[in-house]
């Protein structure tokens, strides 16, 4: 057994050096000389202050913004420091009801459409943190948005394609809008 | 199954097997001892590691000295993760000032990450400091994955090798495995995975002024900090409103990229391979997918080099794709036809080129469905449980595709080095019940399978189903069991059978509405993955002995070609009736009343 205890604990030791404290800081000393902006959190700063991350989602409720989809997280929607999802099963009435709640509020927001809402403005994303929607979501909010801008419909729907990210290597992901940088851009439009 | 979902299959499973090919022969030259290339540098290095650990490179073990070894080596592991946690409140690299982790959570997180399981009763953003995440877990990520590579690179030497009572030195084994495979591959996996937008750093967790002020509802708390109930006995609620959003921080590329290519699975994040700040774009979810199945992939075609028929790693390699190319067919057609209830309401779920439609609650925009339906089969193929989506909102034929993968033993590619050893030992089986069909004594690679290798066959293959069965009927009587379940019904039991086939085949992932950070989840599924685990490891071990000693016999006329089609379809066959044998009637319970109640509309 004691044959066994001095190689175990030595190794372990070392390996965990390696593995625990050499790798991660070799990493992280890598990534900031390499991809500072990603490795700390595709800040973006306005005035010398932080106002999101690229990467990261919030809310929007106002007529002037385009809204991303509903976030789970508790206590508030897209809290960042606490991630995940509603875990509401496909037959739990809760879910049924949360949709029909989400359906009814957006149906009432935009009492001129007349399409089909698209599915992922009314379910929760998988992290709560979801900075993107569909183009079907994005084009289903253009009236409103337009309306309380006073913007033309025409401009706001260039706008909302100039934002599109595309398919990787056109078949990777799905096209989408980030929701954050589409309502920066929409407040820099003089 | 969409266009676009079939051209990403194929274009995974070529990128895959490209870079596996290579990898198979560095895995191998390492593990038999070479020293390839720049590695003759390190030689040096790691004489002088052996040298101070008291370890002689060149003795060989016996199985039960080579288990022995694993078992302290890993007993080793499940105390630093606990002290980790429990001392993680006075040590260095904790910005947060996360306080130190309960008792039960702690044990549970010890296990899950030792056995390589990596289930996370705990949020990692509001539970660990950055120094359990880096000296812990991510050692735990490699350290777990190395020991399934070492068992298995025992049992194929029990194959190669005859006449000899050694397996292989473990020490050496893990520590090779470890420093020339893992390592590498990682380091250069999290600098990709940083490209793309996976943070890696030691800040605090940052404050953003958000362009919107967001209004919620949260407890009232007293001067403890308890919440206050009102009349009705609810809590009461007071409107809160805030313009910061927290943003979390911390080393997590490295702990990313070891997490797939060990086939972890423990996130950084609570959300896990769903959170943006872990899995930022299409791309870096499909560089995830080939990690998870890369070394396992790998390990496949160093079989067939080891035993020097590479027919034999193929022949394994087809079984697991042909499985897994179903799984996926099936996966992505349930959760592209969405729930039916949600149509009646007028939500639109179908596909187009401007949303991906389909069952979207807990899905992110950027995957879709189709990159998210293959994600959900790799890691519940291997054992990794690693989640893009939250799979306790899949739908309910997309809830059994993961629930019965994993039932299969996790040998559907499998963990690393756990995945092929599951597999062989199915392979054993397979030829076995042929030799009872025509009457001969079974062989596998010119052993001969006889009563002591079946009793150890049977131990690794019924450890599994027993854990998971008999612990969730145990779940499902007791109160503490049932107090854990969020969605009622069918789904509920779901919940629970998942909860602990997950953690008895060491995948990880669960139905995340279960609550399971409780003293009772924490100890139930602390034993499901212990025993899980090395109730496997010790029986194929001694198999890896016990061929190991055997003489080889000449190939005659009468000998079951194991590299044919039809030996293919005589292991998947194998291993899919002995999963349905004994999970369909669980399954009947929980996904199938739960699928029949979806479409007739109750």
């Amino acid at each position: 057994m004691l044959k066994t205890l001095r190689p175990a604990l030595l190794l372990f030791a070392i390996l965990s050096l390696l593995t625990g404290l050499a790798y991660p800081l070799l990493t992280t000393a890598l990534a900031q000389a390499l991809f500072p902006q990603q490795a700390n959190g595709s800040l973006i700063e306005k005035d010398g202050r932080i106002i999101g991350s690229r990467l990261i989602g919030q809310n929007f409720s106002a007529d002037k913004y385009f809204w991303g989809r509903p976030s789970a997280t508790s206590p508030m929607a897209y809290n960042a420091g606490n991630s995940g999802g509603s875990n509401l099963g496909p037959t739990n009435k809760a879910q049924l009801d949360a949709v029909k709640a989400n359906l009814d509020h957006l149906r009432q927001a935009h009492p001129t459409q007349t399409a089909t809402v698209p599915v992922d403005l009314v379910t929760a994303s998988a992290s709560g943190l979801d900075p993107e929607i569909s183009l079907a979501a994005a084009y289903y909010q253009l009236e409103r948005v337009a309306h309380a801008r006073g913007m033309p419909l025409a401009r706001l729907h260039q706008l909302v394609d100039d934002h599109i990210i595309g398919e990787t290597f056109g078949l990777l992901g799905e096209p989408r809008v980030n929701v954050l940088e589409l309502n920066l851009a929409l407040d820099a439009v003089k | 199954m969409s266009t676009p979902a079939i051209l990403q299959l194929g274009l995974f499973l070529l990128v895959l097997l490209v870079l596996a090919w290579p990898l198979s022969s560095w895995i191998t030259r390492i593990m038999q001892g070479e020293n390839p290339g720049p590695l003759r540098l390190l030689a040096p290095l790691e004489k002088l590691l052996y040298r101070l650990a008291g370890i002689r490179q060149d003795e060989e073990m016996g199985w039960k000295s080579y288990a022995v070894s694993l078992l302290v080596f890993n007993l080793l592991g499940v105390l630093a993760v606990y002290g980790l946690q429990r001392l993680q409140g006075v040590l260095p690299f904790n910005p947060q000032a996360m306080a130190a982790v309960t008792p039960d959570s702690s044990f549970n997180t010890a296990i899950s990450f030792v056995t390589n399981t990596n289930w996370q009763g705990y949020g990692g953003e509001t539970t660990m400091s950055y120094l359990t995440q880096m000296l812990g877990l991510t050692v735990q990520n490699f350290l777990s994955a190395a020991t399934g590579a070492a068992v298995v690179i025992a049992l194929i030497r029990g194959f190669a090798r005859h006449s000899s009572a050694r397996i292989g030195n473990f020490w050496v084994d893990v520590t090779r495995f470890t420093a020339y495979i893992l390592l590498p591959l990682s380091l250069v996996f999290a600098l990709a995975l940083t490209q793309q937008g996976v943070i890696q750093n030691l800040l605090p967790y940052q404050t953003a002024h958000t362009v919107e002020v967001t209004h919620f509802q949260q407890p009232k708390l007293d001067a403890k900090g308890n919440p206050v109930n009102g009349k009705d006995g609810k809590p009461v609620m007071l409107d809160s409103q805030t313009q910061q959003q927290t943003l979390p921080m911390g080393p997590v590329a490295s702990q990313e990229a070891i997490k797939m290519l060990g086939t972890n699975g423990g996130g950084f994040f609570n959300a896990n391979s769903a959170h943006p700040y872990e899995n930022p774009t299409p791309l870096s979810n499909f560089l995830q997918d080939l990690a998870i199945f890369l070394i396992p992939a790998a390990l496949c075609f160093v079989f067939g080099r080891m035993v020097g028929d590479r027919r034999q790693g193929w022949a394994i390699l087809a079984a697991m794709l042909v499985m897994f190319a179903t799984a996926v067919v099936v996966e992505t057609s349930a959760e592209q036809a969405g729930v039916p209830q949600l149509s009646a309401m007028g939500v639109d779920q179908q596909a187009s080129s401007l949303q991906a439609g389909g069952n979207m609650e807990g899905k992110e925009s950027r995957f879709g469905i189709i990159d998210t339906a293959l994600f959900t089969v790799i890691t519940t193929s291997a054992s990794c449980g690693a989640v893009t989506a939250m799979h306790d909102s899949l739908t309910p034929i997309g809830g059994l595709v993961p629930t019965f993968l994993m039932q299969l033993g996790e040998v559907v590619f499998g963990g690393v080095g756990s995945g092929l050893y599951g597999m062989l030992v199915f392979a054993i089986l397979a030829v076995f019940i042929a030799g009872l069909m025509v009457g001969r004594t079974p062989e596998y690679l010119g052993k001969k399978i006889e009563t002591y290798e079946m009793k150890m066959t049977a131990i690794t293959i019924l450890v599994t189903p027993i854990l998971v069965l008999v612990l969730t009927a145990i779940a499902v009587s007791v109160d503490a069991g049932k107090a854990g379940i969020a969605n009622p019904g069918a789904h509920g039991f779901s919940e629970i059978l998942y909860a602990f086939t997950s953690a008895a085949n060491n995948n990880g992932s669960a139905f995340a509405g279960l609550s399971a950070n409780t003293p009772f989840y924490n100890i139930m599924t602390g034993i499901a993955m212990f025993f899980g685990r090395f109730l496997m490891i010790v029986p194929i071990l001694a198999i890896a002995g016990s061929l190991s000693a055997k003489k080889r016999l000449a190939v005659n006329s009468g000998t079951l070609p194991t590299h044919g089609p039809l030996f293919v379809v005589l292991l998947i066959g194998t291993v899919l009736l002995v999963g349905a044998l004994n999970y369909v009637p669980a399954l009947a319970l929980g996904p199938v009343v739960e699928q029949l109640q979806m479409v007739s509309g109750h």
